[in-house]
């Protein structure tokens, strides 16, 4: 009891040292999780009043707390909608701040390097494709030893901007598809096991034998989990990477709400499943807190760019870069 | 013949307590086996720097969970304060003038709240208070957390209230002393090792509690002074440090509950311990 | 678990007769009643906000809402019964796990094991219900799943996985409310079937079991109403998968783990409304289990 009693004192007394920190709380995409807690942790060093504490709960998640006010900032790598963004009160300016890969991320043993197209990969996720020995599997795999098992479908569990730029992606190439299930951050999936969050799924890919997921390159990465090589629309094989993020935007027209998709670019060296992820940002904060907004999204702009490259998202082309600069001046 | 039949019976006699034997072996080894491998698996991330640093950003080694031990502490320590007297004040109510309508409807209550899933409880919270002050907040873990453990001290403090013989309170209100300071002065301390007893069960109980803060004490990477933003506790983090593909998030979830297991195990041993017949207040 | 500390025995305080109250007394009356009162509100709010908020869900699907299986966020589709599925199936193949363990280890606890040795395992099986469900969860991914897996599951997590790590959440109720009540049982019954030359299994089969009976069932359900609201340890080994099969090795969703894993992120109005319509079903069948398991044991408490 006594102890307990020390306790409740101990936590008594640290109330009222509150010190003048200044926090902000945000929430929303797992997809940029890595760099924006990298961001978060380094900002903090720049500034040490001031915490930004972000919840990866999912873009659905960011996307409805920005919608109730919850948090200060949300997260998404899904545009949100108008019909979405008409149900906010005030306006929200969608701030892109990296460009990242989704990837068909895989647990097979002794394949390292599968290979797969968009038709095919919307088959698996529909259900019609189940063995790994599948024909059209094997045709885009020749000399590839596939085991001879039934494919473990894993998909997120929550409202997610991967899972948007994923069924964005496969709605543009199978048809099927796309009036069977259609885009958006959290769907009605024919089969599968839900994870949640990038985590869940990664999580579940790396424990589940025969398993194939979709993830955030950085996920795959960071866990050594083995991720296929996509074929492009230009019918070229890519692997994702920086560079080939990087050429998927690079032929995308920017329009002033930034609200676009890159999903089955054109270009040859284009990586198909590639996406800008947000911030989703008031225009009109209270308590000072836009100015605080604005002054760490100078600073993402500039020095937290640098920082993409090892986590393996890309950065904002300059020309973006330039517009958002800009953009991100009507913050108040 | 009958000594056939009866060799039979013995056999069987022997076959069922073997079984039953095995059965309470699975179920009290289970213990055991949980305690010693998250002994074993929780030892090897655990030391000094885990406990007093911050996390690391995501996929970078190292990094500690001070946050969400300052923050279960906060966030349990204010559900009690909220919590442990509301329900000793109604547990009192309950033995001492629970008789009516009302009190029936009370005890009632009492024992639905007791029998709703913790999550809804998370619900219930989240519409009370994160959603009309726009915020997530420690605030709001410890209302939810409350919510939980009063149904539990109230009717443990009426159970132990009614176990405090009738001739003390008729001695004491015989002398002419108010009702209310006989209750106060008299009944309460008398019953007062069990009272305390439940209490602190209940805040073990409720400190591993995870569904009801998911979206209410919601998390947070930093320390917070203050109770009206986000905060990290131990289960929460357990769960998402868990479902993660990082295999050092794997050893220090271990980590993580080895602490929360070994606080819920003190309170209790401790609580078991204190309230032995043979030591205890009862007769 | 913890009213499981306090002793059963309920002998109600006098009213002190021909007494008037006081102005304190009225005073302090009034106070502690008002304390009393915060449950009552708490439990009126509760059922009133989770009928508010899911309204518009029974005004659009009606009672269509439990008996349909699409859960279609993008279309605004919804319909529970995959959850209702999986919340009954995985806490039915816990409780056909967890009874017959627990009650077996109730008996050998009671007639067999000398006493020592009985109230040591007591405690170790008292204290299995203060584990963290979280925790239990963790066990489940990183021991039990992989176990499963190597069984030939295919997917090592599903319903059968949730299934033996709510029964394993429950059995320490079963055990202990199996030994209070076969501690009640009477000597004499016992003595005379000893008499007639019974062996001591007989004895527990003809005397004690049938004794024990209507308390067995109370914490039979008693187990179920927790098994049912149970969160984290089934979501972190269910396999969150909104579909209904009769294979109970395929992954399954239950009613608690989708609103955890929903709510806090589902984007349509529709959408949360579906989550609180089934938190108010969740919480309208807990009521009803845990009812009838207080009925049970109010009986039991009659009787003896």
């Amino acid at each position: 009891m006594k102890l307990t009693l020390n306790l409740i004192a101990a936590v008594l007394l640290a109330a009222p040292a509150a010190a003048q920190m200044k926090t902000l709380n945000g929430a929303g995409a797992t997809f940029p999780y890595p760099i924006y807690s990298k961001w978060f942790d380094e900002y903090h060093k720049v500034k040490p009043d001031l915490q930004i504490n972000y919840q990866s709960i999912g873009s659905g998640g960011g996307i409805r707390q920005v919608t109730e006010r919850t948090v200060d900032f949300g997260a998404s790598d899904g545009p949100m909608t108008t019909q979405q963004q008409f149900k906010v009160d005030g306006k929200i300016l969608h701030v892109p701040t990296v460009l990242g890969a989704v990837v068909p991320a895989y647990n097979l043993k002794d394949v390292t390097d599968l290979k797969l197209s968009g038709a095919v990969l919307a088959d698996i996720f529909l259900g019609k494709i189940t063995r790994w020995t599948d024909p059209a599997i094997a045709k885009l795999n020749e000399g590839v030893k596939l085991p001879d098992a039934v494919i473990t479908v894993v998909h997120r569990s929550d409202g997610s901007g991967t899972s948007y730029c994923f069924t964005d992606y496969l709605s543009k190439v199978s048809a099927e598809w796309k009036k069977k299930v259609g885009t958006n951050t959290a769907v009605n999936w024919p089969i599968g096991l839900g994870g949640k969050g990038n985590e869940g799924v990664a999580g579940l890919v790396k424990q589940t034998p025969n398993a194939i997921g979709y993830v955030e390159l950085i996920y795959a990465k960071q866990n050594d989990i083995s991720y296929a090589t996509m074929q492009n629309k230009a019918g070229k094989f890519v692997k994702a990477s920086i560079e080939s993020v990087t050429a998927a935007a690079a032929g995308v027209k920017m329009p002033a709400d930034f609200k676009v998709s890159i999903t089955d670019a054109t270009g040859e060296k284009a990586y198909p499943i590639s996406t800008f992820t947000w911030l989703l940002i008031y225009e009109k904060n209270n308590e000072g807190k836009g100015a605080v907004l604005k002054d760490f999204l100078k600073w993402m702009l500039k020095d937290g760019q640098a920082m993409t490259a090892p986590l393996g998202y890309a950065p904002l082309p300059d020309s973006v870069n330039g517009m958002v600069t800009k953009a991100i001046e009507v913050i108040k | 013949m009958n000594e056939a039949h009866y060799a039979r019976r013995k056999k069987i006699n022997a076959l069922m307590f073997t079984l039953t034997a095995i059965c309470a072996a699975v179920a009290s080894g289970t213990l055991l086996a949980i305690l010693g491998y998250i002994a074993w698996k929780g030892a090897s991330s655990l030391n000094w720097d885990f406990l007093i640093h911050l996390p690391k950003p995501v996929g970078e080694k190292g990094g500690g969970i001070v946050n969400s031990i300052v923050g279960s502490a906060k966030v349990v320590g204010l559900a009690g304060l909220m919590g442990i007297p509301v329900g000793v004040l109604g547990g009192v109510y309950l033995a001492e003038y629970g008789r009516g309508k009302y009190a029936f409807a009370v005890r009632y209550a009492a024992d639905v709240m007791n029998g709703v899933p913790s999550i809804v409880v998370g619900l219930f919270a989240y519409a009370l208070i994160v959603h009309p002050m726009k915020k997530f907040s420690a605030l709001s873990g410890s209302v939810a957390l409350a919510f939980i453990m009063i149904p539990i001290v109230l009717r443990n403090t009426e159970e132990f209230l009614r176990l405090v013989p009738g001739t003390i309170r008729e001695a004491a209100l015989a002398l002419g002393v108010p009702r209310w300071k006989v209750t106060v002065l008299v009944i309460v301390p008398t019953a007062g090792r069990g009272i305390l007893t439940g209490a602190l069960l209940a805040l073990a109980r409720v400190a591993g509690e995870t569904a009801p803060l998911i979206f209410t004490a919601f998390g947070n990477r930093f320390n917070d002074n203050g109770w009206l933003n986000p905060i990290a506790t131990l289960p929460h983090t357990i769960y998402t440090y868990a479902i993660s593909p990082y295999e050092d998030w794997h050893n220090q979830a271990w980590a993580a509950a080895l602490i929360l297991m070994a606080f819920v195990l003190l309170v209790n041993v401790t609580a078991r311990v204190w309230l032995r017949p043979s030591s205890g207040t009862s007769h | 678990m913890s009213s499981a500390v306090a002793p059963a025995v309920s002998r109600g305080p006098a009213k002190v007769p021909g007494s008037r109250e006081r102005a304190g007394d009225r005073l302090f009356r009034l106070i502690i009643s008002g304390f009393a009162g915060i449950i009552l509100l708490a439990a009126f709010a509760l059922a009133w906000q989770l009928t508010r908020e899911s309204l518009s869900t029974w005004k659009t699907f009606g009672l269509g809402f439990l008996f349909t299986s699409t859960w279609d966020p993008v279309a605004d589709q919804f319909g529970a019964l995959p959850f209702l599925y999986g919340t009954a199936v995985s806490s039915l193949l816990a409780l056909l796990i967890a009874v017959p363990l627990g009650v077996g280890a109730a008996v050998f606890l009671t007639e067999l094991a000398p006493k020592r040795l009985a109230e040591v395992l007591m405690f170790a099986i008292e204290l299995l219900a203060a584990v963290p469900s979280v925790i239990l969860g963790l066990m489940g991914i990183f021991i039990l799943v992989p176990v499963m897996r190597s069984l030939g599951a295919p997917y090592g997590v599903g319903m059968l996985t949730a299934g033996l790590i709510l029964a394993f959440m429950v059995l320490p109720y079963i055990t202990t409310i199996t030994r209070e009540v076969l501690l009640t049982v009477p000597r004499p019954l016992k003595e005379a079937m000893y008499a007639l030359g019974a062996t001591r299994w007989e004895v527990v089969r003809g005397v004690s079991l049938p004794f024990a009976r209507s308390g067995i069932i109370g914490a039979v359900f008693l187990s179920l109403g927790r098994a049912l609201g149970e969160t984290m340890a089934v979501t972190m080994v269910i396999g969150n998968a909104p579909k209904i099969s009769a294979n109970l090795l395929e992954p399954g969703y239950s009613m608690a783990a989708v609103i955890a894993n929903e709510l806090a992120e589902a984007a349509s109005d529709a959408h949360l409304s579906a989550l609180v319509a089934i938190g108010l079903v969740l919480m309208g069948v807990t009521l009803v289990v845990n009812g009838a398991a207080r009925l049970m044991i109010y009986r039991l408490g009659k009787r003896s």
